[in-house]
């Protein structure tokens, strides 16, 4: 026997049965093209972006080689500096305030003094140019453009720095190692090391000393860093290559794009749900066609081959468009991540990119478009004699839909997990979109099911007629609720979040709390700045004695002997210089966790009782009743952990990993954090100009600071993330339309039937009106009922906060959501009415 | 002469609530080449499920149908469908045109699944024999219900299948367009000499084949030969 149905006829059959749905099935499949853009965009400029970074790798670190301590090299250093030659530059930073006295500007800034070519690599841009060269020849300043924008500042002012006038030669634009975003934490002003005054870097102050070296013999600085980094390390003494530099980058920015490729990858998810769900009704419409071809003798996968192979088309279609698409937004996206980027990336096509667009956006398509496919094989030819029902249980029977549920939940998690930065996140990424789809498709159900049993029966015609349809065959319930809720969801969420972050911010300086600190002061000082404190008519709510310290043994070993031993873990919590205060009391930051806080130094005791914090406790390996002996400034002083305490970091007061009891530290050199709290801007202005004035190595934050910076800062990522969401957005809107032009396809034979029946034009509008309002409301109130729940989860679990719910913006959301779904059901709804009913009844096969 | 369709005790049953509904029952009979058959009886008692069981369209739940041989419950699906693309015709009541096929697609359908590559001038032919020779880019929403059971009648015969199954093929049509779609019928039946079994309420159009077997319940009735030479209808259609 002949078997028909060979290749050539699925794929003319295809051609053929795609008639007068071409353009339907364009628009479905335009659902994905967006996904597959943002997955293509952001790996290509991955790509190139890394790119990048190992072609000007040498331009980050601007010189072959650097080291780096927070404290003046030791001589014995000094010497090994020197021994190394070739050309060197020095560096000093540490934080400051800047007066600009023309504006009378005041702020925190971090100062970077040089002395030297710096950078050997790469280039200061700066405005004017030259600049750049010059301001290393006499009292000039180079000033972060943010800053200059800030205080109205211009090239040619005054900026004062500590107790030296410094004239603006001109404003950074961009400096080696930082990426811009690095002066919204703390603007950058460069200096000359000549001149510097040396007050700033009194006892106490946190400096950074760092030497740059450009050898020009081609030694080995990889080997040479390599070699140095042991022996360095005894000394604090960071060793810094260009290799190194550039593993830190690539790390860096391979998660950060690698992220918002998984924001991209959901939109492409949603896209695909929207493919599947339109050929799940397309498939429907062809059930006939299905029976008459198999009651003609053609067999089961053939016929399924004719609706695969447009389901791939569409794919290739949707795949090479949305990849066309991506190389389009890849241009974008350089600018937008410019503030996060050291280096420029150019724009490059990445075929590998493209490739894996391409691959993912049809694979996911067709493993989505599969599941509804499937049942075309199980399309009984009975059908095309009598239009029986299909018992669902048959079809949850075929193993091969059990098969492609597998390889969908495989595929997307392998997916996922190949395209985040890490697995774990890769797999919490899967879990928690299959919880979001799995939720929203659940309460989808149960409307479902609610309507038809709890129906109103009592209700006008209209309402009745609206509501049926959210169940009635064909409904576009789950569809519509999948799109709406998670588009809903995705704008809640980040907003919700943004808020309480900000919120939690504003609120760590309530009423009678501390939003002024002045910190840095000298002991002789103290009563100078409390002075100018009252004088000013403000509160001194805190002084806060700080002493700083490293640990020289833990539990008996010794930090040298640790370093020794491989075994042992050393970590910077080891290393790391502490500022430790003492007091007789807990503040109201902290918690007690275990033993009991001793305030007071015992006087019969010889060993000090501390208090460690919980997190760098467990860093440190440390427990109740162990002994740390700390080298307080060449004293060594043996102290036991006496009590754990949690601490509320998120404060706007001074927080330490260590406290001391009263009656040890007193006499040991230290320096003071004075807290107070000023009723407005100005008064913070003016009191903090006058305790700088008076002592200007004294350096101030006031909250407002801390909240602009934040929200400066959040306020990138979150667009960044936002245009990520776009995407996502974007499809669900989409998804949105095409679930309402299958739906006016499907309801016109019934609109026409209403029509002759008799129904009124406005009739048949209300019902759809109503249809919508209420899938709109549904889908919208469940988005949004799982924003607030993962906005809360984030908020407690995460950011450890108490989450900031926004009744307005909820409402607000709603509506619009709502609106917008009604709005689109009803333009498409336009014309129906008036089609002729004869057009259509004669449409019917 | 060759037994073309073989029905023995067939039997189908439907699972439903409780116990199994029993639509069709031990209906036994045979049609030989060339015979023409009607199947009456009221609605509900199981014409149309008896034409899907004896065109391999659904499984019987126990007795047997052989067509053209072939032993149909020996084979699974796919072999069913070889089957019926090699033997069978059909014309439905619903006329099941493929609404995104042109006519002329529509009728070389069977032909296509066959493998046969020149469809296209017998597929014209068999379209100009129902009148329909100026229609064939029309596509189904463009023509009437007559019209679509024209083309319905040339896609049935485009394979000369061996046996023709009709299910009420006038149900939907008025009774001028009817008679004229009836008479194609037989005239392209009996140039092909193929067998036929048509479903049908109309008494006077039942009395115009060689035999008449009567549903009631489920079971045959009565099963009531009228002629035994097919070519009497013929002359009697024409008439
Ligand atoms: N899938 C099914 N499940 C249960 N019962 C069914 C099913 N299909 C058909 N029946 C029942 O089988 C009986 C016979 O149906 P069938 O369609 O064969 O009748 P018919 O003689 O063709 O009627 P008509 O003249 O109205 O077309 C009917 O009572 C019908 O309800
Ligand atoms: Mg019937």
């Amino acid at each position: 026997m002949k078997t028909g149905g060979g290749i050539g006829w699925i794929l003319s059959m295809a051609w053929r049965d795609s008639r007068g749905s071409r353009r339907r099935l364009l628009l479905f499949v335009s659902a994905m093209v967006l996904g597959v853009a943002a997955l293509v965009a952001i790996n290509s400029f991955g790509v190139n972006l890394r790119r990048a970074v190992d072609e000007e790798a040498r331009t980050l670190l601007g010189a072959d080689l650097s080291l780096e301590a927070d404290a003046a090299f030791p001589p014995e250093v000094e010497a090994l500096i020197d021994s190394l030659g070739g050309r060197q530059s020095r560096r000093i930073s540490f934080a400051s305030m800047a007066y600009f006295p023309r504006t009378k500007g005041l702020r925190l800034v971090t100062v970077r003094a040089h002395a030297g070519d710096y950078p050997y690599y790469g280039a200061v841009e700066t405005d004017p140019p030259e600049a750049a060269k010059t301001y290393l020849d006499g009292p000039n300043a180079l000033v972060d453009r943010t800053l200059m924008r800030q205080f109205g500042a211009q090239v040619g002012d005054s900026v004062r720095i500590g107790r030296r006038m410094y004239r603006i030669a001109g404003q950074l634009l961009k400096t080696p190692r930082e990426a811009d975003a690095a002066m919204l934490f703390s603007p950058r002003i460069y200096l000359p090391i000549a001149g510097l005054d040396s007050t700033l870097l009194s006892r106490g102050s946190r400096a950074d000393f760092e030497v740059y070296f450009k050898f020009d013999d081609g030694r080995d600085v990889e080997a040479l860093g390599e070699a140095l980094r042991p022996r360095l390390r005894r000394a604090d003494v960071g060793v810094d290559t260009v290799g190194e530099v550039r593993d830190n980058w690539d790390e860096g920015l391979t998660n950060l794009y690698r992220f918002l490729g998984l924001v991209g990858f959901m939109s492409l998810l949603l896209g695909s749900v929207g493919v599947a769900s339109a050929v799940h009704v397309y498939v429907r419409q062809r059930v006939e066609t299905v029976a008459v071809l198999r009651c003609f003798g053609a067999r089961a996968w053939p016929t399924f081959g004719v609706y695969l192979t447009q389901a791939v088309s569409m794919g290739l279609f949707g795949a090479f468009a949305g990849s066309l698409l991506g190389l389009g937004v890849q241009v974008l996206i350089p600018r937008l991540l410019a503030d996060f980027l050291p280096v420029d990336v150019a724009f490059s096509v990445s075929w590998g990119s493209v490739a894996l667009g391409v691959g993912i956006g049809l694979g996911v398509t067709v493993l989505f478009a599969l599941l509804p496919l499937i049942g075309v094989r199980k399309v009984s030819p009975l059908l095309a004699l009598r239009s029986a029902y299909e018992p669902e249980r048959e079809k949850r029977r075929d193993p091969l839909r059990w098969a492609l549920y597998g390889l969908l939940a495989g595929g997307v998690t392998l997916l996922a997990v190949a395209q985040a930065p890490r697995p774990l996140v890769g797999v919490g990424y899967a879990v928690g979109l299959a919880v979001v789809f799995g939720l929203l498709a659940a309460v989808a159900k149960l409307i479902m099911t609610l309507a038809r049993t709890y129906f109103p029966s009592s209700w006008p015609y209209v309402w009745r007629q609206g509501l049926a349809n959210l169940y009635r065959p064909n409904n576009q319930t789950l569809i519509l609720m999948l799109a709406l809720g998670l588009g809903a969801f995705l704008i809640m969420t980040l907003f919700l979040v943004q808020r309480t972050l900000v919120r939690q911010v504003e609120l760590s300086g309530g009423a009678g709390r501390p939003n002024l600190v002045f910190f840095d002061i000298q002991p002789d000082q103290l009563e100078g700045v409390t002075g100018i404190i009252r004088a000013n008519g403000l509160p001194v709510i805190d002084r806060v004695p700080i002493v700083t310290m490293r640990i020289a043994a833990i539990k008996g070993r010794t930090i040298e002997d640790l370093r020794a031993d491989s075994t042992a873990r050393l970590s910077w919590a080891h290393t790391r210089e502490y500022r430790s205060t003492y007091r007789d009391h807990l503040t109201d930051a902290e918690t007690l966790v275990e033993g009991a806080y001793i305030g007071v130094m015992p006087e019969d005791a010889d060993v000090v009782p501390v208090s460690v914090e919980r997190d760098i406790a467990r860093d440190l390996g440390v427990a109740l009743g162990d002994t740390v002996v700390f080298d307080v400034q060449g004293v060594p002083m043996t102290t036991r952990i006496a009590s754990v305490r949690a601490v509320d970091w998120r404060r706007m007061q001074t927080n330490f990993f260590f406290t001391f009891p009263t009656g040890v530290l007193e006499d040991a050199p230290q320096f003071d954090v004075v807290l107070t709290r000023a009723p407005d801007d100005d008064a913070s202005g003016a009191v903090q100009a006058a305790v700088v004035h008076a002592f200007p190595n004294v350096s101030a934050i006031d909250l407002s600071l801390i909240l602009s910076v934040f929200e400066a800062i959040f306020g990138r990522i979150a667009f960044v993330v936002r245009f990520m969401a776009l995407f996502s957005i974007l499809t669900g809107l989409i998804v949105l339309a095409g679930a309402v032009i299958v739906s006016r396809f499907q309801r016109i034979e019934e609109t026409v039937l209403l029509k002759t029946l008799g129904a009124s034009r406005r009739q048949v509008l209300r019902i759809v009106a109503v249809e919508y309002l209420f899938l709109g409301l549904f889908a919208t109130l469940t988005g949004l009922t799982l924003a607030v729940l993962g906005s809360w989860a984030l908020a407690f679990f995460v950011f450890d906060t108490p989450l900031v719910v926004s009744p307005v913006a909820l409402l607000l959301a709603l509506a619009v959501v709502t609106g917008l779904t009604l709005g689109i059901g009803l333009l498409n709804s336009r014309g129906v009415y008036e089609r002729p009913a004869l057009e259509v009844l004669r449409a019917e096969g | 002469m060759p037994e073309v369709l073989e029905v023995d005790r067939l039997t189908k049953a439907y699972p439903s609530a409780g116990q199994a509904l029993t639509v069709l029952r031990d209906v036994t009979f045979t049609l030989e080449d060339g015979d023409t058959c009607a199947v009456v009886g009221p609605s509900g008692s199981g014409k149309t499920t008896l034409l899907g069981l004896c065109a391999g369209l659904d499984s019987p739940s126990s007795g047997r149908v052989r067509l053209c041989g072939v032993d149909l419950g020996a084979l699974d699906e796919d072999a069913r469908a070889q089957v019926r693309n090699r033997y069978v015709g059909f014309v439905f009541q619903s006329f099941r045109l493929i609404p995104t096929l042109t006519a002329l697609e529509n009728v070389m359908v069977p032909a296509e699944l066959r493998g046969n590559r020149e469809a296209r001038a017998p597929a014209v032919d068999l379209l100009g024999q129902v009148g329909l020779g100026d229609r064939l880019t029309h596509y189904p929403a463009q023509l009437s219900g007559g019209e679509k059971q024209r083309v319905a009648l040339a896609r049935a015969f485009i394979n000369r299948p061996r046996i023709l199954f009709a299910d009420e093929p006038t149900g939907n049509l008025d009774t001028e367009t009817g008679e004229k779609i009836i008479r194609l019928l037989f005239e392209l039946n009996a140039s092909a000499g193929t067998t036929l079994v048509l479903v049908t309420h109309d008494h006077e159009l039942a009395r115009r084949t060689g035999r008449i077997l009567r549903l009631r319940g489920g079971e045959v009735a009565s099963d009531e030969r009228l002629r035994s030479e097919p070519a009497a209808v013929e002359k009697e259609a024409g008439a």
